[in-house]
């Protein structure tokens, strides 16, 4: 119970530093010096001080969704287990909450974005409904087989019980669904090989051309919910590749951090040494994390 | 389950898929290789015992050629012919993904029902052979390119290869290296062929062969 608020208020306090992370890797790769590792909360707090610019054109869906957005991701994580504890809001059946939270908040980004009437925004919104339709079915496949292995229908139940005899009786298994899981994770997160943070190129955006006209403390908002979402989509990846369980609490959650760091450094490596893969090939990709979770599921049930 | 037997179940239908899911040909003549490689271990996962010579030849033939000759020979007709991939095959990417899914289980659906001498893993080793010959019958019939054909008949031959290991026990030596010879030799005449049709069409497409060159004259 106090280890699970402990967790949260860990991620809502470190989340922000994962991106910092990310960018030091990658100024590391290019032979940079880089942004300073805590440059998301300078820009948060920028951010926060500035005021609001709304266009003429916007209805009451584009005010209220950066709201909406970041409760989304606080409900999510009352439910996220995080180094083999029990969460808060654990039940059966949230994987299932879990995944279409996300996807709620994923449907008023999209709503969101049309209602600016911008054509640059409806473009990524129609990406964004395309590319995350296809990541679903991998995503849940693979929750489905985790369900499936454990025999547990609540994420804390599922997580609690991964541990590494489940890894020497399953391991082929696992390890189809950490492949899937990582791809589902880079597209979800706006990562590189399905999108480029950084540029703002609007022939291939997604995410970031979804957020052009928001300003000020919706802004910050939106931020900080998109590293909450790396946060959680992150800890279900490192909870499935590292369930160390020592059965001392504090220890299996510093885990887990561990883990997010080792996760932001690698996704660094992968924007380092990857392109962002061409628009029409970003659905081949995901197929083939579906492809993985199928072949992962039809593997055990057989 | 064997750990080792396990892995290789997986590693054959990621590279069956990637071969139905995959537009260019460096990477299926790559995804051919690694089959071959993968093969040259499965005389050692199915038998245990019997003399150990026997397996050692078939598994350092297999793995010579299927695991390099056959791979540098399609590797060169490939640039001989100068393509490098296969533009528009009759059924997309995609969609061939998705038929081999639901052919994976319906291989399996079959192989269960096969009277089979009752060994543990022997089911699974079968479903694979299958689903591996259905990727190379696939693979012949939805593309266009001669090149894929080849690749698709030697995919063929490494399901057929897979039932030929494990549900004939006591097949001579001299059957395996036969049917291997055979395969060397198909492939050669392969070679030759796609090498004639290229330098007389200027493509290897197949279903352009149909229409004779001098048509319209």
């Amino acid at each position: 119970m106090i280890l699970a608020l402990f967790s949260i208020l860990a991620a809502l306090l470190f989340a922000p530093f994962l991106f910092g992370v990310i960018n030091r890797t990658k100024a590391l790769f290019a032979g940079r010096t880089g942004q300073p590792l805590l440059q998301m909360y300078y820009d948060l707090y920028k951010l926060g001080n500035k005021g609001v610019v709304y266009s003429h054109t916007i209805s009451w869906v584009f005010r209220v969704y950066p709201v909406l957005a970041l409760a989304g991701m606080l409900l999510v994580l009352l439910l996220l287990p995080q180094g083999g504890h029990v969460a808060l809001l654990a039940g059966p059946g949230d994987l299932f909450a879990l995944a279409y939270i996300l996807a709620l908040v994923r449907f008023f980004n999209v709503i969101a974005a049309l209602d600016t009437g911008s054509s640059f925004e409806g473009m990524g919104a129609s990406r964004e409904v395309q590319f995350s339709a296809l990541a679903e079915i991998a995503f849940l496949l693979g929750l489905c087989t985790l369900a499936c292995v454990t025999g547990s229908y609540s994420l804390s139940g599922i997580y609690t019980q991964l541990s590494y005899s489940a890894w020497l009786a399953h391991g082929a298994v696992f390890l189809l669904i950490a492949i899937a899981f990582f791809i589902v994770f880079l597209a979800e997160n706006a990562r590189i090989p399905v999108d480029d943070p950084n540029t703002h190129l609007e022939l291939t955006m997604i995410h970031e051309v979804m957020i052009l006209d928001s300003s000020g403390p919706d802004l910050a908002f939106l931020h900080y919910a998109s590293a909450l979402k790396f946060w959680i989509l992150g800890s279900l990846l490192i909870g499935l590749l590292f369930p160390i369980h020592t059965g001392y609490g504090l220890i299996d959650v510093a885990f887990a951090w561990l883990g997010l760091l080792v996760l932001a450094v690698s996704v660094g490596i992968v924007e380092s040494i990857m392109a962002r893969l061409r628009l029409l090939r970003v659905p081949q990709l995901l197929v083939s994390a579906s492809v993985f979770s199928f072949v992962a599921l039809i593997f055990l049930l057989r | 389950m064997n750990v080792w037997l396990s892995a290789f179940l997986i590693l054959m239908v990621l590279s069956n898929l990637a071969l139905l899911g995959s537009s260019r040909l460096g990477v299926c003549i790559r995804c051919v290789a690694f089959q071959g490689w993968l093969l040259a271990f499965l005389p050692f996962f199915v038998h245990t015992e019997g003399a150990v010579y026997r397996l050692l030849l078939i598994a350092l033939g297999t793995l010579v050629l299927k695991g390099f000759v056959f791979p540098a020979l399609l590797t060169r007709s490939m640039q001989e012919a100068d393509v490098r991939r296969e533009v528009e095959p009759f059924i997309g990417y995609s969609l061939s993904l998705l038929f081999g899914l639901v052919a994976w289980l319906g291989c399996h659906w079959i192989a269960a029902r096969f009277p089979l001498p009752t060994e543990p893993g022997m089911v699974l080793l079968l479903s694979e052979a299958l689903f591996t010959m259905y990727a190379g019958f696939f693979l012949i019939v939805s593309r266009k390119k001669a090149l894929t054909q080849v690749i698709g008949y030697l995919v063929l031959e490494n399901g057929i290869y897979i039932i030929g290991i494990t549900l004939a026990q006591n097949e001579p030596l001299l059957v395996e290296m036969g049917i291997l010879l055979d395969v060397f030799a198909a492939v050669f005449i392969m070679g030759i062929t796609m090498f004639h049709i290229n330098r007389e069409f200027d493509h290897i497409d197949t279903d352009r062969l149909s229409t004779l060159k001098d048509w319209d004259s």
